[in-house]
């Protein structure tokens, strides 16, 4: 049978997206599950352990939850704008979806003779896509708490709109000293150069100030301004309950492991092994656990920023601290080249 | 094949930018702008342009329209239409109006502006990469634009805080 090479080029892409878009739900799905235990664990609490429980870990406790939250009641609030108030989890979610097309997440092998790549797209400006996608994914958060028509859901927007660009700055100046090592954007490219050493050991500052602006972009604490449960209720997501909050939700883990995977692809070698042991997609998984594993510590034992704080933070500390890591990288490579 | 993604982008971009000026709400319309400027970053990437695609949606779509999002939440909280007070508006919108496409029309019909072929042709972007191909003309043969762009910016950025600072 022969089909039109394009014809083939969007089955295949189509079968890719297919099944990253259900690894990624799997993923979120446990994802909550890992959260509620690690934070019962920190705070000597026991977690959940009763929905099909094995070892005291209830490993159905995502599926009950879904189901829960499948039946609550829909509810629309009185003079809400109906239009954008549905449209914003779906943005919120899609945009989160759209980041894993460009991630690179196994070596290209051969199986039965046919030749597979493990991405969806291989672009020359990969890191700039991710960059883009990352900030339309404000507009899920503020077009949930305009639609709202909530004073607090209003204010978790405005918090988040500000939050969310002071902090992008730090985020992406972080990734030029990367750049400026592999002189390519395409995450491919920048994963097959670490083969033997990774970027965190030419890069450790950049690293930093990209993990913490990468907290403050998925709204984790310490940067959780946008719903602060003691100030705002729960922020632009007040009003919203039954499917589309878990839509929220959903958008919220699916950025975690999003900024974490970056954070993986960009210093630490994505699916390359240390020294070059085993390259394969085991690899980005532990680094991508890890770096969850980091981001669930720090809300199980951090409080969270005054509002003047983390502006002062983002602007006065990261920011210089990011333009001085991409000077220095520039000298350092100017003088060793 | 190319035809049917730029059909596709092409009619969201015009229906859209209709939505930007016919919609009475506010934020429907910067929504709408939001849809133009994703739908003419798609354009670029069908004209292997993909650095500016990226940089439009960045700039455009991540960075500008979200803060007039964010003055137009401040400014009118609830979703009541805006009211239109400049009355002299409509006239003057209709008499420039006629003179762009007027204009437009004439630069079309006598080929004013013949398409010419710059050095940077889609094989050889491909070759040296997009990004590098802005990068290197903007730090090489428009160095001095590049730099009075940035020198404006400074210049408005100073602006801004002189202002911000006179009011407390």
């Amino acid at each position: 049978m022969d089909l039109d090479p394009i014809v083939v080029t969007l089955i295949e892409a189509l079968i890719k997206t297919i099944v990253v878009i259900i690894a990624l739900l799997t993923a979120f799905a446990y994802l909550t599950l890992v959260e509620r235990y690690v934070i019962a664990k920190i705070q000597s609490r026991i977690g959940p352990n009763r929905v099909g429980a094995i070892g005291g870990i209830a490993l159905l406790q995502p599926i009950a939850d879904a189901i829960k939250m499948i039946f609550k009641e829909d509810f629309w609030p009185a003079q809400a704008d109906k239009i954008i108030y549905t449209i914003a989890p779906g943005i919120a979610v899609g945009t989160a979806l759209l980041a894993w097309a460009v991630m690179p997440l196994h070596p290209s092998t051969e199986i039965f003779g046919y030749h597979i790549d493990f991405y969806i797209a291989d672009v020359n400006i990969a890191v700039l896509y991710l960059l883009a996608i990352g900030s339309l994914g404000i507009y899920g958060i503020v077009l949930g708490g305009w639609g709202s028509n909530n004073k607090y859901s209003m204010l978790g927007a405005l918090r988040s709109t500000a939050q969310m660009i002071s902090y992008e700055i730090s985020l992406g100046l972080a990734l030029v000293g990367v750049l400026m090592l592999s002189g390519s954007l395409s995450l491919v490219d920048i994963v097959e150069k670490q083969s033997f050493i990774w970027n965190v050991v030419w890069q450790p500052l950049g690293f930093i100030i990209y993990f913490i602006a990468a907290v403050a972009e998925v709204n984790r604490l310490p940067f959780d301004l946008p719903e602060a449960e003691t100030e705002l209720v729960a922020g632009y997501q007040t009003e919203y309950s039954s499917l589309k909050f878990a839509l929220f939700y959903m958008a919220e883990y699916i950025n975690m492991l999003t900024v974490s995977a970056i954070a993986s692809t960009m210093f630490l070698g994505g699916y390359q092994g240390p020294f070059g042991i085993l390259p394969g997609v085991h690899w980005l998984i532990l680094k991508i656990m890890f770096f969850i594993f980091v981001m669930m510590w720090m809300r199980g034992t951090l409080p969270r920023f005054r509002y003047d704080q983390l502006m002062g933070f983002g602007w006065k500390v990261l920011l210089p601290l990011a333009l001085a890591n991409i000077f220095v990288t520039a000298i350092v490579m100017v003088i060793f080249k | 094949m190319e035809l049917i993604p730029f059909y596709f982008l092409a009619a969201l971009g015009v229906i859209a930018a209709l939505g930007v000026v016919m919609l009475r709400n506010p934020v429907y319309s910067a929504l709408c702008l939001a849809v133009v400027f994703v739908s003419l970053a798609g354009l670029y990437v069908l004209l292997s342009a993909p650095f500016l695609a990226a940089a439009q949606v960045m700039i455009y779509a991540g960075a500008i329209l979200i803060l007039f999002v964010f003055v137009i939440m401040l400014l009118s909280p609830g979703s009541d239409p805006l009211k239109e007070e400049l009355k002299w508006q409509r006239p003057l919108a209709v008499i420039f109006g006629v003179a762009l496409v007027a204009q437009l029309a004439l630069v079309i019909a006598l080929a004013v502006l013949p398409p010419t072929r710059g050095p940077f042709t889609p094989e050889l972007i491909a070759q040296i990469g997009s990004t590098q191909a802005v990068g290197a003309s903007l730090f090489t043969d428009f160095l001095l634009p590049f730099e009075i762009t940035s020198l404006l910016l400074l210049v408005a950025i100073v602006g801004v805080i002189v202002l911000a600072k006179k009011r407390q």
